[in-house]
């Protein structure tokens, strides 16, 4: 069966043009924000703080800001996306459209992913500015960094989907995943914690990411690169196997 | 005669429990103005919704145009558009591209020739570069039907596309409807003006609590259940209707003024010169006599109280 290609462009085109309607909210925050904390934690308190492994603190955390913004704005983008025709109603387009769901995830998913890897790259410039850093594998910079936009595009959508309310919307972003990155190795190398909190960690999904990020930069990681790769491809696994149930029985979508 | 939507045995149970479908069997013949009557909560959006892709039936088969729309549904749904009966617009997008966003949703390569040939017809296009909030509500609802036709679909499902509509839209909406179902587009609506099924309809269902009462062609449908009433206004008051006039068809109003007699106009009998030549014999004298025939709301009313 051919695929409605006009379809996944539409959506993808509508998707971006709300991108760059919200260009202050998508670009802006998010720059200034992570701007911010290179001053605090990389200029202010780094200096200070001296250097983990042979890399300063100030490069040492810019993998795990870009992740940080990157996990949030893929999830409120992807989310916001699928909610807000659910929101409005006009949902029903979509559902009377001669549209696979395949397609419509490729529409959706497609542009957050596409927009947060513009903000992840944003980031990157913003943090030359302040902190010199070199990346060491930028080949398997760039795959992290797709591969972690759309995995948590995915995961963005199926909350989109799940959500019957603007607070579920923020709800896990906020409660979730924030915490989850802070705790994830963002500011900090897992072998700093005690061996204890070193299992614990594990069980932290995001330190795979981070780990696996920072190692594309300098070569180090908390984790082997192989097992963090391993690990965001079976988050990905799980966020098709869900959408797959949603779109198999309707869920929140058709009635 | 060839079918353009067929449905069958279509059952449709909501999560709550609540039965909006009740076995139903419709055809939609091809090229015709089809009107759906019924109450509110008869299931009439349920059943637009199930046909169009909304609404997943319980039970049941939905053939539109020859594809089934389950297994078939990209051919299915791109013959198919629909006007929903709730305004649902997207806000911040413009007329134009929220109509090309939806031709390109369909399926069908971008055609601005076409596009603005829509726009154009719907009085829509000095408004085509205006974000959709800034318009009024019957600028959305034209916005929506853009929508609806911007992939030139062969049937059309208006449901209540009338409902809180000026006249003047209105009066615009049903002449392009007319226009529409001239090049050949086949029209499905639903409404609670009557006037407008019984004026433009070619044949009409009623649906009430999830079932089909009825599908018949509209002067069928007039003929079979029109009833003629003769009113005759009285010069003198009476206190009561007459017992020789009692067992009849006859019925006298609250004031005693009037004496209304009902009869079927397609009988051969229909009474009147017994009736008037009774009332000669009873001396009662009257002033005027004016003869009426039921509206489609009264059969509809009426059919509806009987079989609900």
């Amino acid at each position: 069966m051919s695929m409605n290609l006009h379809a996944v462009r539409a959506i993808y085109g509508f998707e971006m043009a709300r991108f760059r309607r919200t260009l202050m909210q998508s670009i802006a925050s998010p720059v200034l924000s992570t701007s911010l904390y290179f001053i605090v934690f990389g200029a202010a308190i780094g200096s200070r703080i001296g250097s983990i492994g042979n890399v300063s603190y100030g490069a040492f955390i810019i993998p795990g800001l870009v992740m940080l913004s990157l996990l949030s704005e893929s999830i409120s983008n992807a989310s916001f996306g699928i909610y807000m025709p659910k929101f409005t109603g006009t949902i029903y387009e979509l559902l009377s459209a001669p549209v696979s769901y395949f397609e419509a995830v490729l529409g959706y998913v497609g542009a957050a992913a596409t927009k947060s890897m513009v903000l992840g790259a944003l980031i990157l410039v913003t943090a030359r500015l302040f902190v010199p850093y070199e990346i060491q594998h930028p080949v398997a910079m760039v795959a992290v960094l797709l591969l972690t936009a759309v995995t948590f595009s995915l995961f963005g959508f199926i909350i989109g989907v799940w959500a019957d309310g603007f607070e579920k919307l923020q709800i896990v972003p906020l409660m979730v995943i924030t915490p989850l990155t802070f705790l994830g190795g963002s500011f900090y190398s897992i072998s700093m914690l005690s061996p204890f909190w070193q299992k614990v960690a594990l069980f932290n999904p995001v330190v795979y990411l981070i780990s696996g990020f920072r190692w594309s930069f300098y070569g180090v990681s908390d984790v082997n690169i192989g097992i963090s790769v391993g690990m965001t491809l079976l988050f990905l696994v799980v966020c098709l196997a869900v959408i797959r149930y949603i779109f198999k029985t309707g869920y929140r979508l058709r009635n | 005669m060839s079918s353009i939507i067929s449905v069958r045995g279509l059952n449709k149970t909501y999560a709550s429990g609540f039965e909006a479908l009740k076995n139903v069997d419709l055809d939609i013949r091809r090229g015709e103005l089809f009107a759906l009557l019924g109450p509110n909560g008869a299931g009439k959006t349920t059943l637009i919704g199930a046909i169009c892709g909304i609404v997943i039936p319980t039970r049941g088969t939905i053939h539109a145009d020859g594809h089934d729309i389950a297994t078939d549904f990209r051919a299915a749904r791109a013959k198919i558009g629909l006007v929903p009966q709730e305004l649902a617009t997207d806000a911040f997008e413009t007329v134009r591209a929220t109509v090309s966003f939806s031709r390109g949703l369909f399926g069908k390569a971008a055609s601005p020739a076409y596009i603005e040939k829509l726009l154009r017809d719907l009085s829509l296009w000095d408004k085509k570069d205006a974000k959709v909030m800034t318009l009024s509500g019957g600028m959305k609802r034209r916005v929506m039907i853009a929508k609806a036709l911007s992939h030139e679909p062969t049937i059309l499902f208006l449901d209540e596309p009338t409902a809180g509509v000026d006249v003047e839209l209105r009066r615009d909406m049903w002449q392009m409807v007319r226009k529409l179902r001239e090049s050949g587009v086949t029209i499905i609506l639903t409404t609670h003006y009557i006037e407008e099924a019984e004026e433009m309809a070619d044949r009409i269902g009623v649906i009430s609590k999830g079932r089909i009462l009825l599908v018949e062609d509209k002067a069928t449908l007039m003929a079979r259940l029109g009833k003629k009433q003769l009113t005759l206004n009285l010069q003198a008051p009476l206190a009561q209707l007459p017992t020789e006039l009692s067992g009849q068809p006859v019925e006298l109003s609250a004031d005693g003024t009037a004496l209304t007699y009902t009869f079927d106009s397609q009988g051969e009998q229909t009474g009147i010169g017994t009736l008037l030549r009774r009332l000669n014999e009873l001396g009662i004298d009257f002033k005027s006599l004016q003869s009426s025939e039921s509206s489609l709301e009264d059969i509809f009313v009426s059919l509806v109280r009987e079989r609900a």
